[in-house]
């Protein structure tokens, strides 16, 4: 077997261990949760007799061994069950928040990881002049930020004083795409300042340690233009380290947006998760812990798997 | 004002000149912009309501396990759009007069025990069903029912009997209860067709708007219902309710004119939000108070000079100016206060008094440190309120040790389970229900361990008399039992605080709850 594929099939496996070990947490995790359902459920109003009649309703008694089982397995074949709180279909309900989370992290991806490469590439070629120094300062100032302050700050200029961006992001399917990229303007704009830092940081630092290299003097010594070598023979070299960054902010554009759907009342995941932790929901947290680890593992997979790819020794072995 | 101001007035007001060249108009007749914008709005009033428009809502208070089921009912968000969609029998007006909805009349057999209401003929539901007093009766059945999960489950708990006479509902309760018809304008009740028994959560009610569009968390859309009965309520064409469960965006959105009325403005912005221009913020004196509670049969708390000496120990007023922002009133460690019908303010006021404090805590012979459990959850500013407690008290040689405790799991864990914390009430429309619910030795609320037989007695023998001045008297006394024995301390009472701009008017402050008591949507009109 080609040593590539044995590898790749390798990391795939190793997903998806990992995986069903972190259902496991997921799955225990939950059981540990102070409180129970139908308090959080039925609130401050909560009569006796109403949490008695709630709490037989939602066989609660059963073994949490046998529960985990019957839930991964319904898990697998597509169902995820009802939501304890109000009856609803869980795979509907999380599609629509999922399809909307995916959209805005696809928005603040388009826009900040092309950004983060070419600010990263011109750092490399303005290095400690005062164009490296400018990005650096201004990245590392926007992601020390905690993000629902710069949300804040962007709410207050672009929507309440200039007015040219809603500060509620609801977006509906009764939507244009162009109603809907108009509606997610601020939150994407934040979300591309938090990531834009640690990928621009990462872009530089890894094509700078390339420079160093003799086959970098060679393009030099050929005279061509330094952007293009920066560009073209560094940029390569350096991809492994740079799509494993890449691939963790987008994990974390898809997973840790919580506060910023919060801020710009954005109908996510994140705000979904939120509010059936506070009511103890346990079929819907553990979806949502479920999905948010597949992205997560899913997404460092193919971040190691193009790593290899890009890898010239392990693509042509001897 | 001269007669062609008087004149662009009318005609702004009646929506033929539309705002803003009203606005340019009156600047040149020499009329300063503010001041054209308040004759403007008192104009607007007194034109009477307006049809048309759609009311965009930012609130919080929305999660996205709501339920259209008006038994689960318990946040905000449901609490208003229940009351767009459907109607119980009675409603309150903001003097907290009964008012009819569902029900035209009532009366009460002399011992105060059989109660029968005439439900409305022609009244019809979104379904294109006639409302009948079976439909009504099935409704109480189910909230009745201990399988329901209903919210109001506690309070039909007094009904014994749910019977149907022709147009008449007839209710007998177990014990005379003269504010029984109160009871009957909870706001769970709202009457849904054969009570529910169906399908509780479709949303098809007699309200005055349907349901379009329901995504809880997120936003919910109702429009207008053609026939409905009464056409003094539903005057905008549609609503939509945004949730926006963070502070700062539901000011911004109503700020940059997304929205049109938000609830929950924070005491600390309120003043901010106020000189924006177009915002009007409404505060409104309510029954809702923060409080702190001490268990009065777990020591130390069980010695009432202890209690006594808390009691003397916490700076009201200090309170209200810190915590509240002034948008409050100062409590006197009763539940009850002016906004409750039969109330008694002879009543002296209790002050912040180190040197009795330091007297009563010195008889109670009680040393060390008290424990004093608050989050950020208890309610807004708990954390700062129980340390400026632990100073005043520090005054008076006591000392209070604060336990900060997860706003997670704080319902359960902590409120009603720990002996001294700080929470909060949402107040009732009637003292015997406050008192019902919380003080009375057998309630499942009485989170003060509060056992008093004459209290008891008193709160019984209240219930069944129809005589109001006598009631007063009764209910007088209770409210000193509960002040100088009780286990409450109650520093303040706190202000409703919403918010909305000027394309709507209407507003007529409900001290019973925010937003109107929940009718501002379907009260106010468009006046954009």
């Amino acid at each position: 077997m080609h040593p590539v594929l044995k590898l790749v099939i390798q990391r795939l496996a190793l997903g998806l261990l990992l995986l069903i070990a972190a259902s496991v947490l997921i799955f225990v995790g939950t059981q540990i949760l102070p409180g129970d359902v139908a308090q959080a459920v039925l609130g401050q109003n909560a009569t006796p007799e109403a949490l008695a009649n709630m709490r037989a309703q939602m066989g609660l008694d059963q073994p949490a061994s046998s529960r985990y089982f019957q839930w991964l397995f319904n898990a697998l074949h597509g169902d995820l069950g009802t939501a304890l709180s109000n009856g609803r279909d869980i795979a509907t309900a999380i599609g629509g928040r999922l399809k909307n989370t995916l959209f805005l992290a696809s928005v603040a991806a388009a826009i900040s990881v092309p950004t983060a490469i070419f600010l990263g590439l011109l750092a490399v070629r303005y290095r400690d002049r005062w164009p490296d120094k400018l990005i650096s300062a201004v990245t590392l100032t926007s992601i020390s930020l905690p993000e629902f302050l710069l949300g804040y700050v962007i709410m207050y200029v672009f929507s309440v004083q200039l007015g040219w961006f809603p500060s509620v992001s609801n977006i509906n399917s009764g939507m244009s795409l162009w109603q809907k990229l108009n509606a997610v303007a601020l939150p994407a704009m934040v979300l591309t300042l938090v990531v834009l830092a640690h990928m621009m940081r990462m872009t530089r630092a890894a094509i700078l340690n390339v420079m160093q290299s003799a086959y970098i003097e060679t393009a030099e010594l050929k005279g061509l233009r330094r952007f293009t070598i920066i560009a073209r023979h560094a940029m390569p070299n350096a991809l492994a380290p740079i799509v494993n960054v890449v691939m963790i902010n987008l994990a974390y554009l898809v997973v840790g947006v919580v506060v910023i759907e919060v801020v710009f009342v954005y109908p996510g995941m994140g705000q979904y998760l939120v509010d059936h932790v506070s009511k103890r929901d346990v079929p819907v947290v553990q979806a949502c812990g479920l999905i948010f680890a597949t992205v997560y593992i899913g997404l460092n997979l193919l971040a190691d798997i193009i790593s290899i790819l890009s890898n010239p020794r392990l693509r042509h072995p001897k | 004002m001269n007669d062609e101001f008087r004149y662009l007035l009318n005609r702004a007001a009646r929506g033929t000149l539309d705002r803003r060249a009203f606005m340019g108009r009156a600047a040149a007749l020499g009329v300063a912009g503010a001041s054209a914008s308040t004759l403007l709005s008192s104009a607007v009033l007194a034109q009477g309501p307006r049809q048309g428009g759609t009311l965009v809502m930012g609130m919080q208070g929305g999660e996205s396990t709501n339920s259209l089921d008006p038994a689960l009912a318990a946040s905000q968000v449901p609490y208003v759009y229940g009351y767009c969609a459907g109607e119980t029998m009675l409603g309150l007006d903001p003097a907290g007069n009964l008012t009819p909805k569902l029900a035209e009349e009532w009366d009460a057999s002399a011992d105060a025990q059989t109660w029968r209401f005439k439900i409305r003929s022609g009244v019809e539901f979104h379904n294109g069903q006639t409302l009948t007093a079976e439909d009504v009766a099935q409704t109480l059945r189910r909230h009745s029912n201990e399988d329901s999960q209903s919210g109001a489950l506690g309070i039909m708990r007094g009904i014994s009997s749910i019977a149907v006479d022709g147009q008449y509902v007839v209710l007998q309760t177990s014990t005379p209860n003269a504010d029984l018809p109160y009871l009957l304008a909870d706001y769970h009740l709202l009457i849904q067709p054969n009570g529910g028994m169906d399908d509780p959560a479709s949303g098809i009610m007699s309200g005055p708007y349907k349901w379009v569009e329901n995504e809880p968390g997120v936003r919910h859309v109702l429009e207008k219902f053609e026939n409905h009965w009464d056409s003094g309520v539903g005057h905008f064409n549609a609503i939509e309710i945004l949730v926006i469960n963070d502070a700062t965006a539901r000011n911004s959105a109503l700020q940059s004119g997304q929205v049109q009325l938000i609830n929950r403005v924070e005491p600390r912005v309120a003043g901010l939000l106020a000189r924006a221009p177009g915002v009007h913020v409404e505060s409104t004196a309510g029954r809702g108070h923060y409080v702190f509670i001490m268990h009065c049969n777990t020591a130390p708390f069980d010695n009432n000079d202890l209690r006594m000496a808390l009691k003397y120990a916490i700076n009201r007023e200090d309170m209200v100016e810190r915590i509240l922002r002034g948008y409050g009133s100062v409590g006197n460690d009763m539940p009850i206060n002016s906004a409750y019908p039969l109330f008694d303010d002879a009543i002296p006021q209790r002050t912040y008094d180190p040197d009795q404090a330091r007297f009563y805590f010195e008889r109670s012979g009680h040393s060390g440190p008290i424990d004093l459990r608050t989050s950020e959850v208890a309610f807004p500013g708990a954390i700062d309120a129980a340390q400026l407690f632990q100073e005043s008290a520090a005054a008076a040689g006591i000392e209070l040790n604060i336990i900060r405790e997860p706003g997670d799991g704080y319902w359960s864990e902590v409120w009603n389970a720990k002996p001294f914390c700080a929470s909060y009430w949402g107040g009732r429309p009637v003292q015997d229900q406050m008192y019902s619910t919380a003080y009375l030795s057998t309630a499942d609320w009485n989170d003060t361990r509060f056992f008093n037989e004459r209290f008891d007695s008193l709160l019984i023998e209240a219930r069944g008399e129809l005589d109001l001045a006598r009631r007063k008297a009764l209910y007088s006394e209770m409210g000193l039992i509960v002040r100088d024995e009780g286990g409450l301390i109650a520093p303040m009472f706190n202000d409703f605080i919403d918010a909305h701009n000027d394309q709507i008017a209407g507003w007529v402050a409900n001290p019973a709850a925010e937003l109107m008591a929940g009718q501002a949507p379907i009260m106010m009109w468009s006046a954009a």
